[in-house]
């Protein structure tokens, strides 16, 4: 099957183009893979244009000094790693154990709660955990926080994911002499495991910007330019973080597209 | 090939073992009735039973049990004499082959993958897997390079099938269950995986249970045929030859259905009748050569076959060019000796030649079967009824009705066939 992209004027399809990734991209997602990276750059070189040519206040330029910013990114990123990481490893397994026969019918409860966890106000969520977590550090509750808000989509996509894998798929692995968790471990999970990774994208994202009220918190991340600029009055600041962010969360969007087509078993 | 070399050596060696249900019931939760309501049975060693019968009969019920993916509620079943409850559930199903409708193969598995579940269970070693998994592919008639790594998406239907006997087939189990294997492919298709199984059993003498809804194949496959009504209670279980001719009970009759006439076609192979022998050719053979021998022989076409025997094609004189003999284009449909007279009239009508090429054993060229070959064999069984009818009723004995049975077709169910 061979691919027509609508390459970008940056790549211009000459000859036989660019290899497809095995086939497994439509026009539209191929644009996303080679666009987000493109955007991101123009993005980001627009941004060291503006920051290098305008005429900042001693106030704007510390705010918007480089290691300043670098440190901001950095403590943003961490926040989003570790969360999603604390994330997968408690939805997924969850997401299991709510698909067994004996857990099942605790499935829609515990839905119930994870949807609850995210229809609530973030911010609000992690002022109240603040509060009653009187003696963690900012960054450990602002972890937690991020995590129970990022929880549902893994959660919710693990569960439909593992339901939607063929159940005469299952028997017949059974059938052939597999135990149990040889199913889920060679059947269930990989044939699961692109509707998991899209719910791992989607929490992602979810993280990413909420991790931008971490700041609140003394937790660090972007957000700290964002309140400077607004407590500050220095809105070129405040619009610097704000696309700075923006810019960050259309990266790790990608990353996770990335990730979902690595990860996918071959095959399906 | 060294499973070529051993086919003769197991000619002859049952690797089945005998199975036995013991008044077997399931009852599922939450239900009245018996989904299988206390069956005996035995299934011979090295034979191949079909359970057949309505949907919801409990057959696939009764097929599941000998495997414990479901558990009777009372009764003992054995394999070999041993009560399956002897063993580890998994440890047991390694021992069991099993082949479900479609092939049921798993997606994200390579058919080299697939294949070696069991073995690799089993914990066979690395280069024992792969020429196993050679062995088998080259069995069920698919190109071992060719497909051992392709994923099942890229295979058809009648393929994915073929991999699947293979997966059921992989450890050498002495007991193979299918269920509805052949359900999900098309009537041409069917016919030649059907064919190639009886083919496979020539060589391998399993015990194989076989759930299926469609008589035809059940007394085509079967060495017997078990005809299960509602709560999976025996209507019949008897060879192929007497579930045809007395029915045991009003709902066996009814099962087998009208038209039973015509599949009496489906009773008599291809093997016993005497097939013609035209010129045949390898590839690589003179062109000029081989136009004189067929000339001699008064043959306007030739056979094409590889260097292991198996047919390639079946061109016309004309349509050899060149001057060397080359592989033929085009897709030649084969029938196996073991295929019903049913079935050759089916392949003869779609092929070009008013006739059919045999094969026997991994499709090694047998002959050519043509209509004429058909037609008087036919005529000659009803001659043979008709003089048993008239000696019937002077014995005095109705214990076998053949005088319901005329074997020939009518000219009009003839006429319907071709058009169908």
């Amino acid at each position: 099957m061979s691919i027509h992209i609508d390459a970008p004027i940056e790549q211009p399809a000459v000859g036989a183009g660019p290899a497809p990734r095995r086939g497994r991209l439509s026009g539209g997602s191929a644009i996303e893979l080679f666009g987000i990276p493109i955007l991101v750059v123009v993005g980001f070189l627009l941004y060291v244009w503006w920051r290098q040519t305008a005429t900042l206040d001693s106030i704007e330029a510390s705010s918007l000094d480089w290691s300043e910013v670098r440190l901001e990114v950095w403590q943003h990123l961490k926040l989003t790693v570790v969360a999603s990481l604390v994330v997968v490893a408690i939805a997924v397994p969850l997401g299991v154990l709510l698909t067994r026969p004996r857990l099942r019918f605790l499935a829609p409860a515990v839905v119930g709660v994870a949807n609850a966890g995210q229809a609530a106000p973030s911010i609000g969520l992690i002022v109240l955990l603040f509060m009653w977590l009187s003696g963690w550090s900012g960054f450990w509750v602002a972890i937690l926080a991020l995590a129970l808000y990022g929880i549902l989509p893994v959660l919710r996509n693990t569960i439909t994911g593992l339901q939607g894998v063929d159940p005469t798929l299952v028997e017949a692995g059974r059938g052939l002499g597999y135990s149990g968790g040889s199913v889920l471990l060679r059947v269930e999970l990989p044939l699961a495991l692109p509707v998991i990774m899209a719910g791992i994208r989607t929490s992602l994202v979810l993280v990413v910007g909420t991790a931008a009220l971490a700041t609140f918190i003394n937790a660090g991340g972007m957000g700290g330019m964002i309140t400077a600029g607004i407590t500050l009055y220095r809105y070129p600041v405040m619009v610097a973080g704000a696309v700075l962010i923006a810019l960050l969360a259309l990266l790790v969007e990608w990353v996770g597209r990335v990730l979902e087509l690595l990860v996918r078993p071959k095959g399906i | 090939m060294t499973t070529m070399e051993s086919t003769d050596k197991q000619q002859h060696t049952v690797s089945g073992a005998e199975i036995t249900l013991d008044g077997v019931s399931k009852i599922y939760r939450g239900q009245q009735a018996p989904a299988v309501d206390n069956i005996s049975l035995t299934v011979p060693a090295g034979e191949i039973v079909m359970f057949v019968g309505p949907s919801g009969c409990g057959k696939t019920t009764t097929l599941k049990m000998i495997n414990r993916l479901i558990e009777p509620t009372s009764g003992t079943i054995s394999i070999g004499g041993e009560n399956i409850r002897a063993k580890k559930v998994d440890e047991l199903r390694r021992t069991i082959g099993y082949v479900i409708q479609g092939g049921s193969l798993f997606p994200h598995m390579s058919v080299a993958k697939n294949i070696s579940i069991v073995p690799k269970l089993l914990g066979w070693n690395t280069s024992r897997v792969k020429d196993r998994v050679d062995e088998l592919l080259d069995l069920v008639g698919l190109d071992a390079a060719k497909y051992r790594d392709r994923y099942p998406r890229e295979l058809s239907g009648g393929q994915q099938q073929r991999v699947g006997v293979a997966r059921g087939l992989a450890a050498d189990p002495p007991v193979i269950l299918m269920d509805e294997p052949f359900g999900a492919v098309d009537p041409i298709t069917r016919q030649r995986l059907q064919d190639e199984l009886l083919s496979i059993q020539r060589e391998l003498h399993k015990t194989i249970v076989c759930v299926t809804h469609d008589i035809d194949e059940a007394i085509k496959l079967g060495d017997r045929v078990l005809i299960l009504q509602e709560g999976a209670h025996v209507a019949q279980y008897d060879t192929p030859e007497v579930v045809l001719s007395s029915p045991a009970n009003d709902f066996a009759q009814d099962f087998v259905g009208a038209g039973s006439s015509l599949k009496r076609l489906s009773l008599a192979r291809i093997a016993d009748l005497e097939l013609k022998t035209p010129t045949t050719a390898k590839v690589g053979d003179s062109t000029a050569q081989v136009r004189s021998r067929a000339e001699a022989n008064g043959d306007g076409s030739v056979i094409v076959l590889d260097d292991r025997n198996r047919p390639l094609g079946w061109p016309w004189l004309r349509q050899l060019t060149g001057e060397k003999i080359v592989q033929p284009s085009g897709d030649l449909i084969n029938l196996d000796s073991r295929a019903t007279l049913n079935d050759a009239l089916d392949t003869m009508l779609v092929s070009g030649h008013g006739g059919a090429v045999v094969t026997g054993d991994r499709d090694a060229y047998l002959g050519v079967i043509d209509f004429k070959t058909v037609t008087d064999f036919i005529e000659e069984m009803q001659r043979e009824a008709e003089t048993e009818t008239k000696a019937a009723p002077a014995a005095g004995s109705d214990e076998h009705p053949a005088s319901r049975i005329s074997i020939a077709p009518t000219d009009e169910e003839l006429d319907g066939g071709r058009e169908g």
